[in-house]
């Protein structure tokens, strides 16, 4: 088969394929992850990796286990769909260990009016007030009780609230 | 109702072992998550949202958002009478510390816009991802794997609504997750968490007694470029033809 | 905030395609456009362009391996390119580059170029010294079988890979257009005819670069310049270039007329932002310019001289045209807000990763890796070599 030798050389270039492709094979069964393709075409793993990231925002649902009496009020309240840590702010750490980690009462002067300033960018039925002109920056809490801030609403008043803060160690108030 | 020492000392474990609960591990160890009961996606109710930028900022701090990169941000648009399709938008910091106050009489409507992932059933950028970094996990939640992801940035590109970044020190792609970490163990997400007017909503669309299924019966909703096709899950409720 | 006009996304401040995505369609625009120019000689017989022949497969070549570099350089994580190969995404058009790359390297240039010069390398490996000899010794992969027969065999081979490697260059040149073409979010990259402009602008790009390396090669060796051959090249390029405009100006005529929610922020872009490096650069200096001085040479009868001189500048303009083309397409089209309401600014670096010496030293680096490509596979014949051969 001289026909064949004369081709040989090709041959042998079409080898060099093969044994890279073979290689590239190997290689591939040990760099691609285990769990590559459990679901999709993607690493399997990298799901549980995501859900396992650390929670800061305990949920409202965890607060109320211990802080049942302010969820108490704020059901009844103006407030009763705002979440604790819309106001409080991230509070995991305080529900993992809440004798340590005691979190900072919030500024009522400051903090209502990230919501009820005045602007008429916002919903028409939103309670909005002009808080220089409104209290004049006295804190809101001396008058509304920040769980259910509607004046003459809650039978407690802003000094139910405050006692409770008092009595409640390490309590959100 | 008061709480003295005696209480609390009845209270805090049981408030622990709640807490265990929730935080107990991975769907992969967690028997209460089974991805195939879910379909998640999110109910953005705009005339609900006051712009307080409460979600933004609950977002960087649930997740370690880097400074000038937004998961979610809420955007102010002023659609003027004159120009309809024109609208003047602001996201001043992605509207994290709210917004400029809007004097009563001005002309045209004002309103916000809260963003955020769309977690796409047909989603552009995960169609593009040259290794399978990026994917709709069984839930129908948009994932990106942070061991896997290239940094090649084609995912930004494909994205029509801007809510992929890479991340200025891992160097791969990132964005918000749906807060997985969250939602898998029986929490809201953080943004829904700390909005106060309740204009967000996980919605999870294989739970028949989810609330999302009477919201869409009785409201007219749209979701964001309805044009680009992706199957986008944040459903928006009085959105606005002049919000792109 | 600094380089942002009207509103924005938040996430769209940062441009994460550089000026080494600039430089990526343009290299393998050149291999491309390089590797047609050969085609012309080998499949359709164009025996007047035959000088130019090795010439163009060999810096098809020194700029394929040079291609991979800037999309390497760019990642986030280059060390986790491989994965491309490992688990490349069926949906994804980026996921092909690899194997589109490794066939068009391998099966085809590499192959093509090794049948060509069997002959030569199999003398060079018994006549050269030391470690050039051991270099060509291995290339020759141990078969020194250059009988009339077995080099009959690789020129009917060779004419086959060819004919292979014009859909595959056109493939991969194809394929980046397709990379932008195919982004529904993208309105300025957006169009079933960016593949065909990436291959026509391909084209010109690389048969202007094997014009000017000819010349200049040419002159370098102190020869006289085939003047049959370089007119023939240079109708070629005018012709394709003429091809190339059309399209283009489609594209935009298209855009212009149909205005659709993107064209007041697209508009505004070539305006402003674009005037300079699109309508200043890549259409007036780089496409007219050099269309009018090559209509020239082809109707009215020129001296050799002057023909030299308009082809080398034209074919200099239309290598910076064609850069400023992919520079307008990758850069442009991150500029605009996918809000339509707003633009960004592109900041480039001098000295980082991605920055504008990355650049210059990875054009620089294809001219390095053909000179030493020709330093090893003379692309002209040699005189000594001819007489030691037997065959042809």
């Amino acid at each position: 088969m001289s026909g064949m030798k004369d081709a040989g050389h090709l041959f042998r270039f079409a080898g060099l394929f093969v044994l890279a492709f073979l290689v590239f094979l190997v290689v591939r069964t040990y760099v691609v992850p285990k769990s590559f393709g459990e679901y999709g075409h993607y690493r399997g793993a990298a799901i549980g990796e995501i859900a396992s990231r650390p929670i800061k925002f305990a949920g409202h649902q965890t607060c109320e286990t211990c802080h049942a009496d302010i969820a108490d009020t704020k059901t009844k309240g103006a407030h009763a769909h705002v979440n604790c840590e819309a106001c409080h702010g991230a509070l995991a750490a305080h529900a993992d260990d809440p004798m340590t980690v005691t979190p900072v009462k919030p500024d009522t002067a400051v903090l209502c009016a990230q919501c009820h300033t005045a602007s008429a960018a916002k919903p028409k039925d939103f309670p909005q007030v002009d808080p220089a002109d409104h209290s004049g920056g006295v804190p809101c809490e001396t008058c509304h009780n920040p769980h259910s801030p509607i004046i003459g609403s809650d039978s407690g008043a802003s000094a139910g609230s405050g006692s409770s803060a008092k009595t409640a160690k390490g309590g959100a108030k | 109702m008061n709480i003295s020492r005696r209480h609390l000392m009845i209270l805090l474990p049981a408030a622990a072992v709640a807490w265990k609960h929730v935080l107990a591990g991975t769907p992969a160890d967690s028997p209460n998550y089974q991805m195939s009961e879910h379909w998640w996606g999110m109910l953005i109710d705009i005339p609900k949202c006051i712009g307080c930028g409460n979600c933004v900022r609950a977002c960087q701090t649930e997740n370690d958002v880097p400074d000038g990169f937004f998961r979610t941000w809420v955007e102010r648009y002023h659609r003027s009478d004159w120009h309809l399709e024109n609208p003047e938008v602001i996201s001043p910091d992605g509207g994290k510390e709210g917004f400029p106050e809007v004097q009563a009489g001005e002309e045209g409507m004002f309103f916000f816009v809260p963003k955020m992932c769309n977690h796409c059933a047909d989603s552009p950028c995960t169609q593009v991802c040259p290794v399978g970094a990026t994917f709709i996990a069984p839930d129908g939640v948009v994932l990106i794997d942070p061991e896997y992801c290239l940094g090649c940035a084609y995912c930004v590109q494909a994205c029509p609504y801007g809510c992929r970044y890479i991340h200025p020190t891992k160097k791969v792609a990132d964005k918000c997750t749906l807060c997985y970490h969250r939602i898998t163990k029986g929490l809201t997400t953080a943004c829904c968490e700390a909005c106060p007017t309740g204009a967000r909503q996980l919605a999870d669309l294989k739970n028949p007694n989810d609330p999302i299924h009477e919201f869409l019966k009785t409201h007219t909703v749209q979701v964001l470029k309805p044009q680009m096709a992706t199957g986008a899950k944040a459903f928006y409720n009085g959105l606005d033809g002049s919000v792109r | 905030m600094s380089g942002v006009e009207g509103y924005i996304y938040p996430n769209e401040v940062t441009l994460y395609w550089s000026v080494l995505i600039v430089l990526y369609p343009f290299i393998t625009g050149l291999v491309a456009g390089a590797f047609i120019l050969a085609s012309l000689e080998r499949v359709f017989s164009v025996e007047a362009v035959k000088p130019t022949y090795r010439l163009a497969l060999l810096t098809a070549l020194a700029f394929l391996l040079v291609a991979p570099l800037p999309l390497v350089l760019h990642l986030g994580h280059p060390f986790r390119s491989p994965e491309m190969y490992f688990t490349p995404h069926d949906t994804s058009a980026m996921a092909m580059f690899g194997y589109v790359y490794m066939w068009y390297l391998m099966a085809v240039l590499v192959f093509e170029i090794w049948l060509d010069y069997r002959r030569e390398i199999v003398l060079l490996s018994q006549t050269s010294k030391g470690l050039l000899r051991l270099i060509y010794k291995v290339m020759t992969l141990g078969s020194s079988n250059v009988s009339a027969r077995s080099l009959h065999i690789d020129d009917k081979v060779g004419w086959i890979v060819t004919l292979v490697g014009i859909p595959s260059a056109f493939l991969l040149h194809g394929y980046v257009g397709f990379i932008f073409g195919s982004l529904k979010a993208n309105p300025w990259w957006s169009s079933p005819l960016m593949p065909v402009i990436f291959i026509f602008s391909a084209m010109v790009s690389g048969i202007a670069a094997v014009m000017l390396l000819y010349m200049a090669t040419t002159k370098l060796r102190g020869l006289k310049i085939d003047m049959r051959c370089v007119d023939k090249v240079a109708m070629y390029m005018f012709y394709i270039f003429l091809i190339d405009f059309s399209l283009e100006m489609l594209d935009l005529v298209h855009r212009v007329y149909e205005a659709d929610e993107s064209f007041r922020s697209l508009n505004f872009l070539v305006h402003t932002k674009l005037y300079f490096s699109q309508i200043v650069v890549q259409i007036c200096l780089g496409t007219i310019v050099p269309l009018v001085l090559l209509f020239l040479t082809q109707v009215v009868k020129l001296g050799e001289m002057a023909r030299k001189r308009i082809y080398i500048l034209s074919g200099s303009l239309a290598l910076i045209g064609v850069l400023a083309m992919r520079w307008n397409v990758v850069i442009g089209g991150q500029l605009f807000s996918k809000s339509f309401l707003g633009y960004t600014t592109y900041k480039m670096a001098l000295v980082t990763r991605e920055g504008l010496l990355a650049a210059i030293g990875l054009t620089i680096l294809p001219l390095l890796f053909l000179w030493a490509l020709v330093k090893l596979l003379p692309p002209w014949p040699d005189k000594s070599l001819h007489e030691a051969a037997t065959g042809d």
